[in-house]
């Protein structure tokens, strides 16, 4: 590219001035990346979802149990080809700190409900074959440095006492957003030693023949159960896990809005910058025009400039970003899905670039509308 | 041959008709040109003087497309430069004009050869091609061994010599020099004018000079006065070529 010089000159003629726009960018990107990790992290759930599985909860509340009898009712429903359940188990592992999701899962139809976690088969023979066995993800396993055949003991908060399962299996996701923190044990082991609640279980999962008729299925399921002890509320699984982050708040709306300040600041900056360093430079580019270059190469030029210090900016900015998330959840567990995904990569990066061109434009419209004569008669 | 009366033959370089410019300033009109006539021979060196405000550095404007004028007209080479689009004006400048500032208004993150190059860039000519411009450009204003030098690092007498390889590199129909040494001490105007005097001599080179300087000036085959936006009288001076 022949003009190279000719924006590169430019660029470096302020390098600190250059420096610390770039750095504006850095520092931006890296929050947008960062921010990008969190929601993503907030979203997952929601993302992964199977577009064919339905939830199915207690109408009062997600803490209120179902009798294991629906379990029946549902698998005949028509249109329903699977029913799994599981429960809750919030248990603490040597420390409260150590947050990580535990499930009592029923062994016989869990793992063909969620064929997004894989599970070699031996390791699933063994977990059925241990009352006290479990199954973790390998993020988890990880973790806590865990490896099959350990013993870990569990403390009950919600079913009460010291809970000992033999580690049988270590699963891992099929896609990167799939989560791989938990914690599966066998709902018959929890149902045999827990105190209180007997034959209850905390939620069913339902595979339907067509996701075409979720919406059908969800009010006859409802109906189903309508004036029963029990009534039930029941969702698509995306629809169940976007409500699950709402009740954290709307966490996409805070950190579109701190994104929306930063970026509205950067380009702010950015447009100041390069506003005066075009002023600095009226005299030479009444120059180029002068020797024959268009007012349309001057225009192309600013914002050149200003896109690539963006660029260049923005891609330092998003390289941190995706080596932070390298290192994995810094909160020990709280956001499994701590990843820098490549569409967040390129919303960033399509981001800074758009800013610099925004930053550019005004700059480089009244450089384009720069008169030769006008400019060189200023000093 | 250089005329002022509008009486040219038409086969001249550059031809001007009742060309004249007025600026407004607030309700005040101000003529600055006024209908004035000019036929320029090709390989003319001719110098325009006048006090300041007389209309040379406009007239030079006007002729090297710059600028437009408020009446009359300027044909260049058969080409009616007064009726170009503002783009075609552009392109037309960078094929026929060659300009020589007297701030010589290099770019300063740019070495002498890049200067230089500036206007081949708008040219289809290769990297190699350019280059052989470039250092044949350096090389007749006598600075190959600085092509590399960033301007800061050269003496004015040598910056406007890159300015004037800038303006000669692609070959222009004619060079326009406005106070080429104005900002020199005598020593260095006096090369810069022995240059000018070497790029009509030897390389056949057309030049309009605005100066204030009566040494300047000598240099030049004819000298025209301009007064008030008049071009008053054209005294044929300088030295026999």
């Amino acid at each position: 590219m022949k003009y190279r010089h000719l924006i590169l000159s430019n660029l470096f003629r302020k390098k600190i001035r250059t420096g610390l726009t770039a750095g504006s960018f850095a520092v931006a990107l890296f929050l947008f990346g960062i921010l990008a990790v969190v929601d993503g992290a907030f979203q997952q759930g929601v993302d992964v979802a199977g577009a064919d599985r339905l939830v199915v909860l207690n109408r009062v509340s997600i803490i209120q149990p179902l009798p294991l009898a629906y379990r029946d009712r549902l698998a005949r429903i028509p249109g329903v080809t699977q029913v799994t359940f599981a429960n809750w188990f919030g248990g603490v592992y040597q420390d409260e700190r150590n947050f990580f999701p535990q499930f009592a899962i029923d062994r016989e139809t869990y793992r063909q409900m969620f064929p997004e976690f894989v599970i070699p088969d031996d390791q699933w023979q063994a977990f059925l074959a241990d009352r006290e066995g479990a199954i973790v993800g390998e993020a988890l396993a990880e973790r806590f440095k865990w490896k099959v055949g350990d013993r870990i003991p569990i403390k009950g908060t919600i079913f009460p006492g010291t809970w000992e399962f033999n580690l049988r299996g270590v699963y891992r996701g099929q896609r990167v957003q799939d989560d791989t923190t938990q914690f599966w044990f066998r709902w018959d082991y929890l149902d045999e030693r827990k105190a209180f609640g007997k034959g209850l279980v905390g939620w069913y999962t339902v595979r339907v023949a067509n996701p075409d008729d979720a919406v059908r299925l969800v009010r006859t399921i409802d109906e189903q159960f309508a004036n029963s002890p029990a009534e039930t509320r029941t969702d698509t699984e995306k629809a169940f896990a976007a409500s699950f982050v709402k009740q954290m708040g709307n966490i996409q709306l805070l950190l579109l809005s701190i994104g929306s300040v930063v970026f509205f600041t950067l380009l702010l900056v950015t447009g100041n910058t390069m506003a005066i360093a075009v002023r600095e430079r009226t005299r030479e580019l009444a120059v180029l025009k002068a020797v024959g270059f268009s007012d349309g190469f001057v225009l192309a030029l600013v914002i050149v400039e200003a896109v690539v210090v963006a660029a260049v900016g923005g891609g330092v900015g998003l390289g941190l970003a995706k080596l932070f998330t390298l290192r994995g959840d810094p909160t020990g567990g709280l956001l499994p899905f701590f990843y820098l995904t490549p569409e967040a990569i390129v919303t960033g990066g399509t981001l800074a670039m758009a800013v610099g061109l925004l930053a550019g434009l005004l700059p480089a419209v009244s450089a384009m509308r720069l008169r030769v004569v006008d400019a060189l008669r200023r000093v | 041959m250089v005329r002022i009366d509008g009486r040219g033959d038409g086969n001249g370089l550059i031809e001007v008709r009742g060309l004249s410019k007025t600026y407004q300033r607030g309700s005040e009109e101000i003529h600055v040109l006024q209908g004035l006539n000019l036929d320029v021979d090709a390989g003319d060196f001719v110098a325009f003087m006048g006090p300041s405000g007389s209309g040379k550095t406009t007239l030079l404007n006007l002729l090297g497309g710059l600028d437009l004028p408020s009446a009359g007209n300027i044909r260049v080479a058969g080409d009616e430069i007064t009726r170009m689009s503002a783009r075609k004006l552009t392109a037309w400048r960078a094929r026929h004009v060659g300009f020589v500032f007297q701030m010589y208004n290099l770019i300063p993150v740019l070495t002498a050869f890049q200067n230089v190059e500036l206007p081949l860039l708008l040219t289809n000519l290769s990297k190699a091609e350019r280059r052989r411009h470039v250092e044949t450009a350096l090389a007749v204003v006598g600075l190959a061994d600085r092509m590399h030098h960033y301007p800061r690092q050269l003496s004015g007498g040598q910056e406007q010599r890159v300015g004037i390889a800038r303006a000669i590199v692609p070959d222009p129909t004619f060079l326009l020099c406005d106070e080429p040494t104005g900002d020199l001490d005598r020593k260095s105007a006096d090369e810069i004018l022995d240059l000018v005097d070497r790029l009509v001599g030897e390389y056949s080179k057309t030049v309009l000079m605005v100066t204030h300087d009566p040494r300047a000036a000598e240099r030049a085959r004819v000298v025209l006065h301009l007064e008030k936006g008049v071009l008053v009288d054209a005294v044929t001076a300088g030295r026999a070529r």
